[in-house]
């Protein structure tokens, strides 16, 4: 099985820097593995505003990075499937004109069509519009049930840091595996 | 309680004027880890109904689910209608001068400062 949705690029343009992380999605640390998001973030953030040098640019830069990463990781870790043995992984690539982001986790197969079906609606609908619905739905459910708003991370990159976003779903068995695997490929390309 | 202090951040409730002002980098895990600073902002209207300022001067980062958090809470004044909040930001913090327009939205009546 293979999906794709939004901008997906399979070929990436030959880049001039490269950043890559891996970790382990298992649950039991989760809490204590939730700071090392903004860790991450900040690293790769810092990284790549080298290669910005000049006033405001580079903290322009480093600021979006480290937005979007964070927003990255995070889902890598809320979405993620905490049973798998796969590692999470993110990268960024610059070419010459774009800051290319790629995230990979493994997905539990009972999550995989809602976050389709979100997918769906980001793309189909006015982001701006559906940013400030999502909100004010939110604010009217109770308290109780307040589980923050699914997607409005993305909405946040799409509308205030103009990212374009691609998604690639596949299955893998690996070698000596008896199960299949689930994996989710996110794509955020972002204009220098 | 009036202050939340971490290592990565630190949220502070102040009076005269009636404020709460946030430093450093808030990237909490969901609407559940950002429920005492949602406390903190309610203590704040209980203060003073009238005025509130948001000081985030020095607030580096905020994730989307802090940005949640701020936007429900700038909808449930909305709805309680006669409270005038002044949000003061920096325009050396990138994020801000992009995603604060997005509480006016919510809110026509909030005001935004960036100095």
């Amino acid at each position: 099985m293979l999906q794709t949705f939004g901008n997906f690029l399979n070929d990436l343009p030959m880049p001039s820097e490269f950043l890559a992380l891996e970790f382990l999605l298992d649950s039991s640390s989760l809490k204590q593995k939730w700071r090392n998001n903004g860790l991450s973030a900040d690293f790769i953030a810092d990284y790549f505003s080298t290669f910005f040098p000049g006033e405001p640019t580079k903290s322009q830069v480093k600021n979006a990075v480290s937005f979007i990463a964070n927003e990255l990781l995070e889902n890598t870790m809320k979405y993620g499937d905490d049973s798998s043995p796969f590692p999470a992984k993110v990268s960024l690539y610059l070419t010459a004109k774009k800051l290319i982001f790629i995230t990979q986790n493994s997905i539990k197969p009972k999550d995989i069509q809602k976050f389709q079906a979100l997918i769906e609606e980001i793309l189909s609908g006015d982001p701006n519009e559906l940013y400030v619905q999502r909100l004010e739905e939110n604010a009217a459910a109770s308290d109780q049930n307040d589980q923050g708003v699914s997607g409005l991370g993305i909405l946040t990159m799409i509308m205030d840091y103009t990212a374009e976003f691609g998604w690639k779903f596949e299955t893998q068995k690996p070698e000596k595996s008896p199960i299949e695997i689930h994996l989710v490929t996110t794509m955020v390309q972002l204009s220098t | 309680m009036t202050q939340i202090k971490t290592e990565d951040y630190n949220v502070v409730l102040e009076q005269e004027p009636n404020a709460v002002i946030f430093s450093g980098s808030l990237r909490l895990n969901g609407m559940d880890e950002y429920a005492p600073i949602v406390d903190l902002l309610d203590q704040a209207v209980v203060q003073n109904s009238d005025n509130l300022i948001l000081n985030i001067e020095n607030l580096e980062f905020l994730n989307s689910s802090g940005i949640n958090m701020l936007s429900k809470f700038v909808i449930k004044m909305r709805q309680k209608g006669k409270i005038i909040i002044l949000v003061k930001g920096s325009q050396t913090i990138p994020w801000q001068a992009k995603s604060l327009k997005n509480l006016q939205r919510l809110m026509p009546s909030l005001e935004i400062e960036l100095v």
